[in-house]
């Protein structure tokens, strides 16, 4: 049975400073609720939308990082519902129809080796606002609240063609658009729901089901696997797959039917009045593709050819712009790029646990910087410390944040074992010990005394062997 | 005593910084007329009296400091109420909006007031300026003051009204269709409607966004001109205005080429075709060409108008479910659907006819047959339009095709008065600017004519409506 998947995704541009028609801040977390708000984006009576062009620009950054035409004029569209999140009841948006286009279109994603996905279309609009529900759930809440503080921050949807037929490779692309919104510098995609993502999977042929409510990517993936089964197991016993929204249950890792009334909505769309077509022309076109900054990859590219990495250890880099970056920063303060890479990404990443993998941002939770990456390398490298001693040391850093050469340093003393550093020891203790050491001379069960004093100065980090040794030694001189 | 409420803006503003009367003594005789001639009319929805007098006081104390006041100094406007003004009540004369208070000015009102325009009252019109009569409006109708038993045009009947009363000497309104002209023609002061982006619409309530504008009315040529300077130009906060910041003069005579629109003659009732004539033979006296022309394109103007108007405000009037502002009506015990048909039915019945009709031409399947030929529609006129200001400098007709009728006699039938919009609704959907100007008297009800011009050429405009003016000598203010 033929598999087709099929994404939207949502990314807000977290990278412009204001919302997409107003002068509002686009950082909405974490403020008391509707305190991020202006009569524009409330939707007051005779307000009008004012166009932030940065949105544009950073739209269009996307859709040429996609592979996607960009038409020579755009457009925006009123698409009318009427929901509570909305403050005008309608969502300015664009729209494919009467030669108008939205920002990007007809793109293509190469992902993995040799794998690639069809992107239908890259639109601009705005996000609506939050619902609030009392309970926490829809189902069992008698009243919502309402916080517009989201309401027309700038949203990219990146809609794909049904290209995908494995879990896995959703899950790899994902990963990929994730990478390319982090090298643009268009949204920080580890903000809570600045990048969420909608599918749409159907089997053999069948009805096509929309999967909502996907909190995260890893959870993308195993939504579609739930849902895979569950359509395939429906047609296998000969029942008719609905043509339904389904949401993801996070709690217990499954799809249902949404409670919420399915009907057939008929959006209106019509050209916003108040926000004239914006001619684009080639000249933006060229102007924005010069300052796109090196996507994943060239720089994928660029680290296979020029650091000498592989291609696999060169993917697990760029797949997060954070730990390409983490790479590249520890390279300038010392260069040895297939060392140090190894260190990243097989060592350093093997101390991380699963849930924090899944995070977008891998470090912002640890101490570990690129100068500690780059010192313990060196230290492999000059011998200093052997390959296991690192690996110790690298666990401890991780979390501390200490530098290696200091941990090294205290490991190595942890065990005195310099004959001289131990004998200068030793000597100030039968300096102190006059009398202690007359008794061990003739009684040699009273050495443990002496013995015991040294460890004492050096805070037991003597080498007990070398310890006893050279006091056995000394006595008898 | 002086009579100062009869004063045109130029005198009002030149007394008051010449100190030949105060602000204060000028709008307290204002709001004793206005109380007397209100239950008359009934031109205001709110008397911002207080803050008139305030203002008033406020603005004598700075011209005895010897400081600069602007151009309109102590001029009293009123401001139809679907023009936002801070602090003060904003209804668009319907129940869904009846306690809203906007947190900011419109553009065009802050230009007013920086110039030194003092806010006198807010003005009736129909619900959401739906209407060409002032009689959809939930505060009642109000009442042409040469006929308090006839309508005095619309949506901005209130202004016009409160203009031609003497209950303040200039007024803002909008128009979407004809209702700055309308009203206008029917009181006999002058209403102008600017090109499409001369104004900022930055405050004004959408009922259709593409074809409305800001408009001033006073009793003269001069006193619009005095209006327009203050708000015409470039908003930063309104997309759709042009990049400019024009100066106009009022009162040149000039050799203009003005076609007279035949197929708005014909179709106007006798008294007023008389009038138009006579118009142009004045025009012609004093140096201008007239001759008759054809538009042509006419035929679908007042469906393609209403099919855009219509599904503009579906959209435009959603945001009305009483969410974040509107009426008191306790959400406890409603769905979310089933409180939005609540709140909603707050609307009137020409609200919903329009909205109605408005969802439907845009609906799944319809919008090509509707809306986009509406918009093709649109397209030709223009193009005709600008192929005639090729030949002419400005086009002359009625601005209404009948005189004033009685309240109540239409209201019953909303495609008898579409109709009556065939005249001003070109000027809209091509964008062009169009002024009525009184021009007589028909049966003792006022006659103002339309003069309609290229994009941008509100000079022309305001040159012809000005000559028209000088020639007829028409009294604009009725014994009340």
């Amino acid at each position: 049975m033929e598999t087709k998947i099929g994404l939207e995704i949502h990314c807000q541009l977290t990278g412009v400073m204001t919302k997409l028609f107003c002068a509002c801040h686009c950082d909405y977390r974490g403020r008391s609720p509707n305190s991020n708000v202006c009569p524009t984006c409330c939707g007051l009576p005779g307000t009008l939308p004012l166009l932030n062009k940065k949105s544009v620009e950073f739209a269009a950054m996307i859709s040429i990082a996609l592979g996607c035409k960009i038409p020579l004029e755009i457009a925006f569209y009123r698409k009318n519902y009427f929901y509570p999140d909305l403050p005008k009841n309608f969502q300015l948006t664009q729209y494919n129809a009467y030669g108008i286009t939205s920002i990007g279109t007809d793109g293509n994603v190469r992902y993995d080796e040799g794998k690639s996905a069809g992107i239908r279309r890259v639109q601009l609009e705005e996000d609506p606002g939050r619902l609030v529900y009392e309970s926490g759930s829809i189902e069992t809440s008698t009243y919502s609240l309402i916080d517009y503080n989201r309401a027309g921050v700038s949203l990219v949807e990146i809609v794909t063609e049904p290209d995908f037929v494995e879990p896995k490779d959703v899950r790899v692309f994902l990963d990929k658009v994730t990478s390319i919104l982090e090298h643009l510098g268009v949204c920080d995609t580890g903000l809570e729901g600045a990048v969420r993502c909608d599918a749409n999977v159907s089997v053999g042929g069948g009805n096509r089901v929309e999967i909502k409510n996907v909190s995260s990517f890893a959870d993308v993936e195993k939504a579609l696997r739930y849902e895979i089964t569950r359509q395939k197991t429906m047609v296998s016993k000969e029942i008719e797959v609905k043509a339904e929204t389904r949401h993801w249950d996070d709690a217990r890792k499954l799809t249902k039917e949404s409670r919420t009334k399915e009907e057939e909505q008929d959006y209106r769309y019509f050209p916003e009045p108040d926000v004239p077509r914006v001619h684009l022309g080639s000249s933006f076109i060229s102007r924005v593709k010069e300052s796109m900054p090196e996507l994943p990859d060239a720089r994928k590219e660029r680290f296979v050819a020029g650091h000498g990495l592989s291609s696999q250890v060169a993917q697990v880099l760029i797949d997060r712009k954070e730990m390409a970056d983490f790479f590249e920063s520890a390279l300038k303060v010392y260069d040895s790029p297939a060392e140090i890479a190894n260190w990243i990404v097989n060592d350093l990443m093997g101390l991380i646990d699963e849930r924090q993998r899944q995070e977008r941002s891998i470090f912002s939770s640890l101490k570990i910087r690129p100068p500690h990456i780059a010192e313990l390398a060196k230290l492999v490298d000059d011998g200093s410390v052997n390959r296991s001693t690192a690996k110790q040391i690298l666990s401890r850093i991780t979390e501390s944040g200490e530098m290696p050469s200091e941990v090294a340093k205290q490991m190595k003393a942890s065990k005195i074992d310099d004959v001289d550093e131990l004998a200068t020891v030793i000597d100030s203790v039968f300096k102190s010990e006059p009398n202690a050491v007359e008794d061990a001379r003739r009684n040699p069960n009273a050495v443990n005394f002496i013995f015991g004093k040294v460890m004492k100065a050096t805070s037991g980090r003597a080498d007990p062997k070398a310890a006893l040794d050279l006091i056995t030694k000394k006595l008898k001189e | 005593l002086q009579q100062l409420y009869k004063l045109d803006s130029a005198a009002i503003s030149a007394g008051v910084r010449n100190r030949e009367f105060s602000a204060e003594e000028y709008v307290q005789q204002l709001l004793e007329r206005i109380e007397k001639i209100e239950p008359k009319v009934n031109a205001f929805i709110t008397v911002t009296a207080d803050g008139a007098l305030a203002k008033a006081r406020q603005l004598d104390k700075r011209i005895r400091d010897g400081e600069e006041v602007g151009s309109l100094a102590g001029v009293a406007v009123s401001i139809k109420d679907n023009i936002c003004v801070k602090g003060v009540r904003t209804t668009c004369a319907s129940k869904v909006l009846d306690k809203y208070l906007p947190p900011y000015d419109a553009t065009a009102a802050n230009r007013l007031f920086e110039a030194g325009a003092i806010l006198i009252g807010k003005t009736n019109l129909d619900e959401f300026a739906m209407g060409s009569t002032t009689e959809f409006s939930n505060k009642g109708p109000t009442r042409n003051p040469w006929d308090i038993g006839r309508v005095p045009g619309g949506s901005s009947g209130g202004s016009a009204a409160s203009v031609a009363a003497l209950e303040c000497a200039l007024s803002l309104g909008s128009d979407t269709g004809g209702s700055v002209r309308c009203p206008a023609s029917f009181c006999s002061v002058v209403g102008l409607k600017p090109t499409y982006g001369l104004v900022s619409r930055y405050g004004l309530v959408s009922y259709a966004n593409s074809l409305e504008q800001i408009g001033p009315f006073g009793r003269t040529v001069s006193d619009v001109t005095a209006v327009l300077n203050v708000i015409a130009g470039h908003d930063q906060r309104d997309h759709t205005t042009a990049v400019t910041s024009p100066q106009y003069v009022a009162g040149r005579d000039r050799q203009l080429r003005i076609g007279l629109v035949k197929e708005f003659t014909d179709d106007a009732e006798s008294g007023i075709k008389k009038i138009v004539y006579q118009s142009a033979e004045k025009l012609e006296s004093m140096g201008c060409k007239c001759e008759e022309v054809k538009v042509g394109a006419l035929d679908h103007v007042l469906a393609s108008y209403y099919t855009i108007a219509t599904a503009e405000a579906s959209s435009n009037l959603a945001r009305y479910d009483n969410m974040r502002y509107g009426f008191e009506l306790s959400p406890e015990g409603y769905e979310w659907n089933s409180y939005y048909s609540k709140a909603r039915s707050g609307f009137g019945e020409e609200v919903k006819r329009r909205i109605i009709v408005g969802t439907y031409v845009l609906s799944s399947g319809y919008y090509g047959k509707y809306y986009l030929k509406a918009q093709q529609v649109r397209s030709v006129l223009q193009r005709d339009l600008k192929a005639l200001f090729k030949k002419y400098d400005a086009l002359l007709g009625p601005t209404m095709p009948i005189v004033p009728f009685k309240i109540g006699e239409k209201v019953d039938d909303p495609l008898k008065m579409y109709l009556i919009d065939i005249d001003t609704v070109v000027a809209n959907l091509t964008g062009m600017p169009a002024i009525s100007v009184p021009a007589g008297f028909a049966g003792g009800l006022p006659v103002g004519v339309q003069i309609m011009a290229d994009d941008f050429q509100e000079q022309t405009v305001l040159d012809a409506a000005s000559m028209i003016e000088k020639a007829s000598d028409i009294r604009r203010s009725p014994e009340l």
